[in-house]
């Protein structure tokens, strides 16, 4: 039977899917009988979930404008020329 | 094979358990699948449009990733400048490369290894940054890495348990802009390669596989990185849980 700090350091190998089957079901029975354990998972399950949803710094406006006109730089070659290939900046 | 065992002894388990009126469900084996820079179908349509010479793809594609392309950048060179000129330079040569993308790999894994591939090269140009096996191995000592043993009897039993949260779900934890802010404060002061390794693997959706093959470590390496930062920003959540309780 796992132990509950001995649960706190292989939580990652479980979120990871790397625990062998029988280590697994050492982690569930554990789980199944300890609140804490239950509560300390989900808590790094929400910890994971929210660092997957930090929000992006928003993009300057310079930095949109400067893309429009590369973009248009890039368009403009290509009408021009269909089959050149720009050279690699 | 075995994950078909696994997820019917599950069932089978939690069955047995459920007879028990007492009885809370455990947590399911993980679902903590997020939002890779994988091929939507938005991307492919974006693609189509771009190849068409429509702008407005252009400016979508732009907004979609630039951020996300900023914290990669951020990873691998020491400035912001140069996080700014990487992506730049990213975006540039996403557009000389665009007629010749095969789509063998997703739009957004195509633009992050263009983006890696400059951000490596210009930090060996620039001396300032270092490869990610060369970064100080600044996690040693670092008792915020493991959960304290002071909280566990002798056994390992909890003697002074997690403290609940508010948010324990990812939902409502999302909708706290405190403890967002908080992450990110606290991301920033990860030792290095933990914040390398959990900001590509927790922020910015890579899988381990991908994450292994671009820093050329072990999959095992990488899970203890992991593992550290986990624990260390569910420790400092959890502080700050305990700290707005009063």
């Amino acid at each position: 039977m796992l132990s509950c700090q001995e649960i706190t350091a292989v939580i990652t190998e479980y979120l990871e899917g790397r625990m062998s089957f029988a280590d697994r079901m050492r982690f569930q029975m554990h789980l199944g009988m300890c609140k804490h354990c239950r509560a300390y998972l989900r808590q790094m399950k929400a910890t994971i979930g929210s660092l997957g949803q930090l929000p992006d710094e928003p993009m300057p406006t310079d930095v949109r404008d400067e893309m429009r006109k590369r973009f248009a730089a890039w368009n403009d070659a290509r009408r021009a020329d269909p089959k050149k290939k720009p050279e690699p900046t | 094979m075995s994950t078909l065992v696994v997820s019917r002894t599950g069932l089978s388990l939690r069955a047995i358990f459920s007879r028990d009126p007492t009885w809370t469900a455990p947590a399911r084996p993980p679902r903590v699948k997020r939002e890779t820079p994988v091929a939507s179908s938005d991307d492919q349509q974006l693609l189509v449009r771009l190849r068409a010479g429509d702008g407005d793809a252009f400016d979508a594609l732009v907004e979609k990733y630039h951020g996300k392309l900023k914290r990669l950048a951020r990873l691998f060179v020491s400035t912001e400048a140069s996080a700014d000129e990487v992506v730049q330079d990213t975006w540039v040569a996403v557009l000389d490369g665009l007629d010749a993308f095969e789509e063998r790999s997703s739009l957004g894994t195509w633009i992050s290894r263009i983006l890696v591939n400059r951000a490596k090269t210009k930090g060996v140009r620039e001396a300032r940054s270092t490869p990610f096996s060369a970064m100080g191995d600044d996690d040693t000592g670092d008792e915020l890495a493991v959960v304290d043993a002071a909280r566990f009897s002798p056994a390992g039993k909890w003697t002074a348990p997690p403290l609940r949260w508010d948010d324990e779900t990812p939902a409502t934890l999302v909708a706290n802009q405190q403890a967002m802010a908080l992450l990110e404060v606290e991301l920033r002061q990860l030792p290095e390669r933990q914040r390398v390794i959990v900001v590509l693997r927790d922020t910015l959706g890579w899988t381990s596989d991908e994450v292994c093959t671009a820093l050329e470590i072990t999959e095992a390496n990488q899970r203890v990185l992991l593992h550290r930062a986990r624990t260390r920003l569910r420790a400092r959540l959890e502080a700050h849980f305990a700290s707005h309780e009063c």
